[in-house]
């Protein structure tokens, strides 16, 4: 199923020359295209689509009793789902620990750098608060599931709106919207992941690239370069100089998709 | 960086780290066990194997198997924990399985499972830090072949300082810029087996976090170097 060696052995020679298969460049995103408010029933949803890889994120919103130590201010419930329509290599059953990660990741992107505004999702303090659930489904994986999926989650946020509420009875109006849309911070954080295969450092890698990597840094941070969540994950050490060429490399690629994605973001 | 009389909640200096405290073969029944603590922040570890990997389908007929499975006993914390797992615990033992694997020289043990026990007995912040120490000392301990250790540190920037070592008070600042947590591990040539952080920081801090780990895991490091001599004297 996974690739095979003398594939990833290519795969290493190619970019120790600069080159990828689909001749792209190494700092090269595929295409990206976007879809916003692809379900009526969720307050918030896109459909993001880098080369053939694809997801969809829904924001649902309820009301629910805030956290023991966040009394005032609103929850935040990010899953992810790797369906098994969306590759032969995911299976049905209760998650495995990619999707565990991938949910975490965006989970943490956007906790750290606050962009919900958790204190206006407060109804009663220690009583009532909003709860933003991010769910996140792969359609089709060709590699990359996380950049795309944390993108996605942002589209979807910055297009929810609120459900009606009913303040008499306190519970919330399912399927009827408000115009006032989700309170979010004008500074967007974004996930670039740099992925290390051999010696060489590549962004959006497809499925057979990122099968070769040995090791990935996910950087979440805004277009300032503040950075508020990171993750090294998988098997191979990084050296400290190479740790710098990887914030470096995803710093300039946030800046370029954030241009690209103007409209959207 | 600036030393300029920034007073932490413990009273100590920003590289200063904690108490460290190690010690190998406190399980006897495991192959490898070690507990290693940063003051009161205490984990134990044991190792199991190699041993014939179950369940069968995980089976790597090519090389060996590395398993972490990091647990918070219940009373760990002032809240108690729910036993069992969680995603932050499932993350975390794989987290650990990551920063473990890179030294690691197991390609002689195909099909079989190495298991790594990590326990939290009681905790106050740093507690992935503290369990991958004494998972590497506890694979020593076993006698797995190993290029070296590792060694983990938490990094923190409480509003604009870096500190060494973080404690929970520390890791829930709110005030200023707030808490920035950082979880290092390094191989002794420095080179970076894990790292994770959460907060808000940039880029130039982060590279000056990356310098007092590598400090830092030197220290973290000879405890648990002596921690290997002495149980070796018998």
């Amino acid at each position: 199923m996974k690739t095979a060696r003398i594939t990833g052995e290519r795969i290493k020679q190619y970019l120790k020359e600069g080159k990828r298969f689909d001749g792209r460049k190494l700092d090269e995103f595929r295409n990206i295209e976007i879809e916003e408010n692809v379900s009526k029933k969720a307050e918030g949803s896109s459909r993001v689509r880098i080369g053939k890889t694809e997801v969809i994120v829904g924001i649902k919103l309820d009301v629910m009793e805030p956290y023991p130590d966040s009394p005032d201010k609103g929850n935040l419930i990010v899953s992810a789902e790797l369906l098994p329509l969306s590759s032969p290599r995911f299976e049905a059953g209760p998650p495995k620990f990619p999707a565990i990660e991938l949910g975490r990741l965006v989970d943490r992107m956007i906790r750290e750098s606050k962009f919900i505004e958790f204190e206006k999702l407060c109804i009663k303090k220690g009583e009532k608060v909003w709860a933003v659930f991010i769910d996140i489904y792969s359609i089709n994986d060709d590699g990359n599931l996380i950049d795309a999926a944390c993108l996605g989650s942002i589209i979807a946020l910055k297009n929810a709106k609120m459900p009606k509420y009913d303040e008499k009875e306190e519970r919330v109006i399912f399927g009827e919207f408000t115009n006032k849309k989700l309170p979010l911070k004008k500074e967007i954080p974004l996930t670039i992941t740099a992925y290390k295969i051999g010696e060489s450092l590549v962004i959006d890698p497809c499925l057979e690239e990122e099968d070769v990597s040995e090791a990935r840094v996910s950087v979440g941070a805004t277009l300032d370069g503040t950075i508020h969540s990171l993750q090294k994950s998988n098997e191979k050490e990084i050296k400290i100089e190479e740790f710098g060429k990887i914030l470096d490399l995803t710093e300039k690629t946030r800046v370029k998709i954030f241009k690209q994605l103007e409209k959207y973001l | 960086m600036e030393t300029k009389k920034f007073k932490r909640v413990d009273g100590r200096e920003p590289e200063e780290i904690r108490e460290m405290r190690a010690e190998v073969g406190v399980v006897p029944n495991a192959d490898g066990s070690a507990l290693f603590a940063f003051g009161d922040t205490i984990a134990i570890a044991a190792v199991y194997g190699p041993r014939k990997m179950h369940p069968q389908h995980e089976k790597d007929p090519e090389e060996g198997t590395l398993r972490c499975n990091y647990n918070m006993i219940s009373f760990s914390v002032a809240e108690r924990v729910k036993p069992g797992v969680s995603r932050r615990s499932l993350e975390i033992s794989k987290i650990t399985e990551w920063a473990l694997r890179p030294v690691l020289l197991i390609k002689k043990y195909p099909n079989m499972v190495i298991d790594v026990y990590i326990n939290i007995i009681q905790a106050n912040a740093s507690t992935r830090c503290a369990g991958i120490n004494a998972a590497a000392l506890a694979l020593a301990h076993a006698g797995i072949p190993m290029k070296g250790l590792v060694s983990s540190i938490s990094i923190g920037k409480i509003d604009k300082q870096l500190v060494v070592d973080v404690i929970k008070e520390e890791e829930d600042w709110e005030e200023g810029e707030g808490a920035t947590d950082i979880p290092i591990t390094m191989t002794q040539d420095g080179e970076i087996t894990h790292i994770q952080l959460d907060g808000k920081i940039s880029k130039e801090d982060l590279k000056k976090a990356l310098e007092l780990a590598r400090k830092a895991t030197q220290k973290v490091y000879e405890v648990q170097k002596k921690a290997l001599k002495e149980s070796l004297r018998g």
